[in-house]
């Protein structure tokens, strides 16, 4: 019997996007790069030649006013998908995304939507520097009227895209490159509701509860192996969809592991992995938690350039297993 | 400054002058149309006056951008538009939503917070919509609403069917760089929308020659390949023209256009005051020369004097805009408020 072919992250979102532009003639895609090989690696590798570079549409160097037409064009009918390769270059769009997309539906009484998709590429490392390496899906968490969407799994890269795109409201997709050479064997596209999505056991576990969201997920399940050589059993959630959270799941697991480490690829103050550690204080009764819950996040300042303090910088699975390790001997 | 005169470029060394002080010169259109146009001016001055007035007493709670002054520019270019167009606003949106069609009494609802308004109460003056209408929102983000006409003149040419959008704002978002990112990409992109910078001379409290080397903004369309006019915004003969002709080339083309429409606010920045004296060059004389070069009297002037109108006809018209808008403000007064659910319900879409 042969091995199933397995499909990798990269290619996986080149698939939605072109399950979206073969099936709904409302999408199109607008951001930099989008002609060129060099900046968003094999995740749309020539869908400009094979759709069309009306519909596949390279910019000038507009992050800001591309992201507000993308957002026009949803007010307007379609389904556009806003690629920022780098999300450091994002942050010209911010009024764009926090001031428009995230707040029509209020204020135009759920009269009007930005239904747009705004796709942001985690990019960092070799030495790249402060620049291009942030990760800033905190942000969007905090605004009401956005959706944040972190996939994981190569199947949710494909998949939560495509539901991404077409839920109607704003969403922040953020996928990140350490992810793009993971293979899975993909199952037939089935169209997710985004709204019925939301945090997975995909690790299950008894002793601690691992937490985390895209790249952190790799660390999390890493370091849940490396627990398991110890005798610790870790239940790993991948939380998917950061905004609007359901926090039940994580409530669950924490209630029945009683231990808890938030992973997060991004700075520990006012971060994703704070609001993490508070829902389950404020949920769960002290006595039922046998340590204080953890994370583990990039130190407190920006992305070095040089490689050895990259080495640094970036948390590993170690550092995960450390955590969990010092949560369960405490 | 006791006159205010005008250069057709920025780059026109020459004596090409915009005259404010010239007399309407009524050409095509019928009867009706002029009369029409003048109804809907008054409509306009009479609702600001009334927000004005309102917002003075306290009745209305929240800050009201009036547009008294500006009337013909928004009057004009809607003539051209269909209901299938696709209009942006910035704050002071009143004109170029009224001009469209709403109904003033869903305008004032909206800001007196009343479940009937345009938004259902959540919007208030500075965040409208009125989608049936071709009224696709108003923020008070100066320059906010830019970008969001160029993306939706993207999807009228997309769609194919011939609608264009519109991006209302004002000589102070010229100064914002998603204007020019704006400007570049939809020419860049070639697609359907009329720029109109009413250029009131004013940001907020500051006179443009604060602000900005050159009066004139027209220069920023020239420097981004974009056909531009330079119009006289009081004069509803020109705005009628200028649209005219360039939202055919916008329809026709798909191409972008700018309009940029001199033209001077009888308010002061927000609500009722005059704001003399708040922004150097607001003196009481130049208030007094802008009110002298007023749309509206302008163009009963011409009527009156081309006798397509009588005194005592042009009297009732005002008398019954004017009832019309009473009645239309009672009715909103007596609307129930904002529901409170309403602010949940709609942060995502239901």
């Amino acid at each position: 019997m042969s091995k199933l072919p397995t499909t990798s992250y990269g290619v996986a979102i080149r698939e939605a996007f072109s399950y979206l532009l073969n099936n709904y003639p409302e999408v199109f895609i607008i951001g930099q790069g989008l002609w060129s090989p060099w900046y968003v690696g094999n995740s749309m590798t020539d869908l400009d030649k094979e759709f069309g570079i009306k519909r596949v549409i390279d910019t000038p160097v507009s992050e800001s006013a591309c992201t507000g037409a993308a957002i026009g064009a949803a007010l307007a009918g379609m389904k556009p998908i806003m690629v920022h390769p780098r999300m450091d270059f994002m942050l010209y769009a911010m009024d764009a995304i926090v001031n428009q997309a995230a707040k029509w539906s209020s204020m135009m009484a759920g009269q009007a939507h930005a239904g747009v998709t705004i796709r942001s590429i985690i990019n960092r490392g070799g030495e790249q520097g402060a620049q291009h390496s942030q990760a800033l899906h905190s942000w969007f968490v905090h605004i009401p009227g956005l959706r944040v969407v972190m996939p994981y799994s190569v199947s949710d890269a494909r998949d939560l895209l495509i539901a991404s795109v077409l839920c109607g409201d704003p969403v922040i997709y953020i996928d990140d490159r350490w992810l793009y050479s993971n293979e899975e064997v993909l199952q037939p596209i089935v169209e997710l509701d985004l709204k019925s999505q939301g945090p997975k056991v995909i690790k299950d576990g008894t002793d601690i509860t691992l937490v985390s969201a895209g790249f952190s997920t790799q660390l999390a399940l890493e370091a849940a192996e490396k627990l398991n050589t110890q005798n610790i059993s870790a239940e790993v959630i991948d939380v998917r969809v950061l905004s609007p959270l359901s926090p039940k799941i994580i409530l669950d697991s924490v209630r029945k592991t009683g231990r808890l480490v938030a992973i997060d690829g991004g700075w520990g103050p006012a971060g994703f992995s704070s609001e993490i550690i508070t829902i389950v204080t404020e949920s769960i009764e002290p006595k039922l938690l046998k340590s204080s819950p953890k994370r583990v996040t990039l130190p407190f300042a920006p992305a070095p350039a040089a490689a050895n303090l990259e080495r640094i910088y970036y948390p590993t699975s170690d550092d995960v297993a450390r955590s969990a390790v010092n949560a369960v001997r405490r | 400054m006791k006159t205010i005169l005008w250069r057709k470029k920025a780059s026109d060394k020459s004596q090409n002058w915009i005259n404010f002080d010239q007399s309407l010169r009524l050409k095509s259109g019928s009867k009706e149309d002029q009369i029409q146009a003048l109804s809907m001016m008054l409509k306009i001055r009479i609702v600001e006056n009334k927000l004005a007035e309102n917002r003075k007493s306290g009745i209305i709670g929240g800050p009201v951008h009036l547009g008294a002054g500006q009337e013909a520019i928004a009057v004009g270019i809607s003539k051209h538009l269909r209901k299938s167009d696709r209009v942006f606003s910035g704050h002071r949106s009143h004109a170029h939503l009224l001009a469209l069609g709403t109904e003033p009494r869903r305008l004032f609802a909206e800001v007196l917070g009343k479940h009937s308004g345009l938004t259902k109460g959540m919007g208030g003056s500075m965040h409208l919509w009125d989608g049936p209408n071709g009224f696709y929102g108003s923020v008070p983000i100066v320059g906010g609403t830019v970008p969001l006409a160029v993306g939706a003149a993207l999807a009228s040419k997309f769609q194919g069917k011939g609608g264009i959008s519109v991006a209302y704002f004002g000589d102070g978002a010229i100064e914002e760089g998603v204007v020019h990112e704006s400007l570049n990409l939809a020419r860049q992109l070639q697609v359907p929308i009329l720029f109109v910078c009413e250029n009131n001379l004013f940001s907020s409290h500051m006179h443009i020659s604060q602000r900005q080397p050159l009066t004139s903004v027209a220069r920023f369309a020239l420097a981004n390949d974009i056909q531009y006019e330079m119009i006289d915004g009081n004069n509803i003969v020109s705005v009628e023209e200028s649209a005219k002709k360039l939202i055919q080339i916008a329809r026709r083309d798909n191409l972008p256009v700018f309009i940029e429409a001199v033209t001077y606010r009888h308010y002061g920045h927000v609500d009722w005051r005059e704001d003399i004296d708040v922004g150097v060059n607001r003196s009481p004389e130049d208030l007094k020369l802008w009110k002298s070069r007023d749309p509206i009297d302008r163009l009963e002037t011409a009527l009156l004097s081309n006798r397509l109108l009588d005194k005592d006809e042009l009297k009732q018209l005002k008398l019954q805009i004017s009832n019309q808008i009473d009645n239309e403000w009672d009715l909103a007064i007596q609307d129930p408020p904002v529901e409170t659910s309403s602010l949940l319900s709609d942060v995502l879409r239901r």
